[in-house]
């Protein structure tokens, strides 16, 4: 590229042991003024990645350089104006022929156009709607669907199949329940069979933007607005990546491991070359093994607590690949400009108090942060639903039956909205909301009922019965209630909404 | 409210390993003592007699793929939370569940030949290891311990099942390979 201002690199992938990266149709488009080159179905934020950008905006007050951290669209550190318009989350926008991209300085004006022909507004009436197209809601759908129910699916994203996607591991569990095949793989499948069943209508780039009296929920299309009055509604919104404080936590190349994970293994984009993650949880270990599979050197992981966070055969995986686990260690500070060129790394006593003179400095790119996800409940906040702040599950999140009808009647929750558990437990939550939503709008089948009670059951008794799950468990009962006790609690807090 | 709870409490007592977490927790390596008796490796004599699985698995986690990949029914589970059970008589080596189980934790070692021990590991790396050729063996901690030679590779869904050549003593350390070339 023959131009200053825009870096030329090539930081995508060719080869990967996993993953084959489609790159069919080149597209054109202007990054600060200059013509740039991507590929189809390439984000924004991952096709600048890709040629080397790695500051997309610069702060408000300090003008500190913002680059990518958790590439799904929930942080804003991705925002820039895209032909115009100010704040566009880069990283779930799609490139398209002849966009004009630039960085955002400082606070941006606000927009006196629309990007696209306004589409007006539309109202749907539908059995069911279904927030979030990840593995909880698309199982969700499926099932509502399969039972005959019309389904609207929202996705905020321009891809179905949530953070299935960027799994390339293999799943734990069982035959049946997809174990053995690869995350992207479940993904895929799910996704696919959601998108050809004639009950289910999707709506993506679409965000439910609230619920109104009366059980009118809002939703923002990219060129359209929707009303839309379900007889129910399942919300799997998800969740966010936890942030952490330490000197330097904001310079680019400071990432999410769960953005970093996107962007190479979604996007076939390499993150950074020399790595050091922060966490051992088993997010933090599973993305380690993926950058060594991508390319990468994994400089070390550390970890705060005495013992490794995640299961012994993750950690096993990258051990052995000679990855060091730093048990008892923490990061002070990252250094660097408009990219981390180092970490500093200390130990902690038992009371997690640094100890002075074992500081080290490693040389790195890329800072992943794995300490956790905050369930996403924004919506049941909104509709009054009653929360519990639990711990071990991330943060609020809505109470709810065993069937996962929270106060809110005939709103469902599933997936890691309704607490912080992984991919298999919010494919079976979503089949126990869908069949739920099943019954109460078509009676209590006989089938249905069977298959929900014994989903529920190798739910509750069966995987979450490992002792290592014994703390998402733990919170998941702290937040379950009886139908007795769910009647309780919306005497006392009488919904603000309903549904159905 | 508990759902179930009775499972649950059983577990934490009979996991065989209460009181202090084992040291695999902090450092990621699992011994061959720690192995042996939680029943995951199979006696000398029996790696002896020819090629057998090493479930590397010590954790009570919720998955049964082994039991269901393996063709001769030589693991079980009375329930998915359960530790492998490998019948190293059924047990063949013939290497399924290296290339299924999700946490590539599953070796095979074999002990029969006179001069030298053969070891299968999962593989999930550019470049893969061709036969014949001399690859890097590792250990668990990432130590390169020598080179050997490839004597099988294998693929199911894009893990390849490589088997090489290993002096005897490093049967039960040889843990990966990776390819320089
Ligand atoms: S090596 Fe073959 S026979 Fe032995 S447990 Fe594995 S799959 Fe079964
Ligand atoms: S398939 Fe692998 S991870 Fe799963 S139980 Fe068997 S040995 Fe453990």
């Amino acid at each position: 590229m023959p131009h200053t201002g825009v870096p030329a690199r090539d930081r995508r992938i060719w080869e990967h042991p996993i993953l084959t990266f489609r790159r069919d149709k080149k597209v054109r488009f202007y990054f600060e003024g200059v013509e740039v080159e991507a590929y189809e179905g390439e984000s924004i934020a991952a096709a600048l990645y890709a040629i080397g950008v790695d500051v997309f905006s610069y702060s408000i007050k300090l003008s500190r350089p913002r680059g990518a951290f958790c590439m799904i669209g929930k942080c804003s550190s991705c925002f820039m104006r895209v032909d115009g318009i100010p704040n566009t989350r880069t990283c779930i926008e799609p490139v398209r022929e002849g966009m004009k991209v630039e960085r955002q300085y400082g606070l941006a004006e606000v927009p006196s156009f629309s990007r696209e022909e306004a589409g007006g507004e539309e109202v749907i009436e539908t059995d069911v709607l279904v927030i979030g197209g990840g593995p909880a809601g698309l199982s969700a759908a499926l099932t509502t669907a399969k039972y005959g129910l019309d389904t609207v699916l929202v996705n905020e994203h321009f891809k179905l199949g949530g953070q299935l996607l960027k799994q390339t591991h293999k799943f734990f569990g069982s035959k049946d329940l997809f174990g053995g095949l690869r995350g992207f793989q479940i993904g895929e499948r799910l996704s696919g069979m959601v998108l050809e069943h004639k009950n289910i209508r999707v709506l993506l780039q679409t965000v439910a933007y609230g619920i109104f009296r009366g059980g009118w929920v809002g939703l923002a299309g990219k060129n359209r607005l929707y009303r839309v009055r379900p007889k129910a509604v399942v919300v799997a919104s998800g969740a966010s990546e936890n942030y952490l404080v330490f000197q330097g936590n904001d310079i680019p190349g400071v990432m999410g491991a769960g953005g970093a994970q996107t962007l190479m293994n979604e996007y076939g984009i390499l993150p950074g070359n020399e790595v050091v993650t922060v966490g051992s949880g088993n997010v933090g270990l599973i993305v380690s093994y993926q950058l060594l599979q991508a390319g990468a050197s994994v400089k070390a992981i550390v970890e705060i607590l005495p013992e490794i966070g995640g299961w012994f055969v993750h950690a096993a995986k990258v051990r052995r690949y000679g990855v060091p686990i730093l048990t008892r260690h923490t990061l002070r500070a990252v250094w660097g400009g408009e990219r981390v060129e180092g970490a500093t790394i200390v130990e902690v006593d038992r009371r997690f108090r640094p100890i002075p003179g074992t500081e080290k400095d490693i040389s790195c790119d890329l800072v992943l942060i794995a300490v956790g996800l905050t369930p996403d409940t924004r919506l049941f906040a909104q509709a009054g639903a009653v929360m519990k702040w639990v711990p071990e599950l991330g943060g609020s999140v809505p109470l709810r039956t065993k069937y996962l009808e929270v106060s809110v009647p005939s709103m469902y929750v599933a997936g890691d909205a309704s607490g912080i558990e992984e991919a298999t437990t919010a494919i079976l939550e979503g089949e126990v909301a869908g069949l739920s939503v099943v019954s109460k709008l078509q009676g209590l089948k006989a089938d249905a009922a069977e298959r929900r009670e014994r989903l529920l059951r190798f739910l509750w008794d069966g995987y979450r019965a490992s002792p290592l799950l014994s703390r998402a468990r733990a919170g998941k009962e702290a937040v379950t209630v009886s139908e007795g006790e769910m009647s309780e609690v919306r005497r006392r807090y009488p919904p603000i909404t309903s549904f159905g | 409210m508990k759902l179930g709870g009775g499972t649950h409490q059983l577990l934490h007592s009979g996991d065989g390993m209460a009181g202090e977490s084992p040291s695999f927790r902090s450092a990621g390596i699992v011994t061959v003592e720690n192995l042996r008796r939680l029943g995951l490796a199979p006696p000398e004599n029996r790696m002896r007699r020819g090629p057998v699985a090493v479930v590397e698995c010590p954790e009570f986690i919720p998955c049964n793929i082994c039991v269901d990949a393996c063709p001769f029914r030589a693991i079980s589970m009375n329930k998915i939370t359960d530790l492998p059970r490998i019948d190293w008589e059924l047990c063949t080596g013939c290497g399924t569940c290296v290339a299924l189980c999700p946490g590539l934790a599953i070796f095979v070692v074999d002990l029969s030949k006179p001069d030298k021990a053969l070891v299968t590991v999962p593989h999930e790396f550019l470049p893969a290891p061709e036969v014949g050729e001399e690859v890097w063996l590792l250990g668990r901690d990432g130590r390169r311990l020598g080179k050997g030679k490839v004597v099988r590779v294998w693929e199911r869904n894009k893990t390849w099942v490589v088997t090489v050549e290993v002096p005897k003593n490093l049967a039960m350390e040889v843990r990966a390979v990776w390819v320089e070339r």
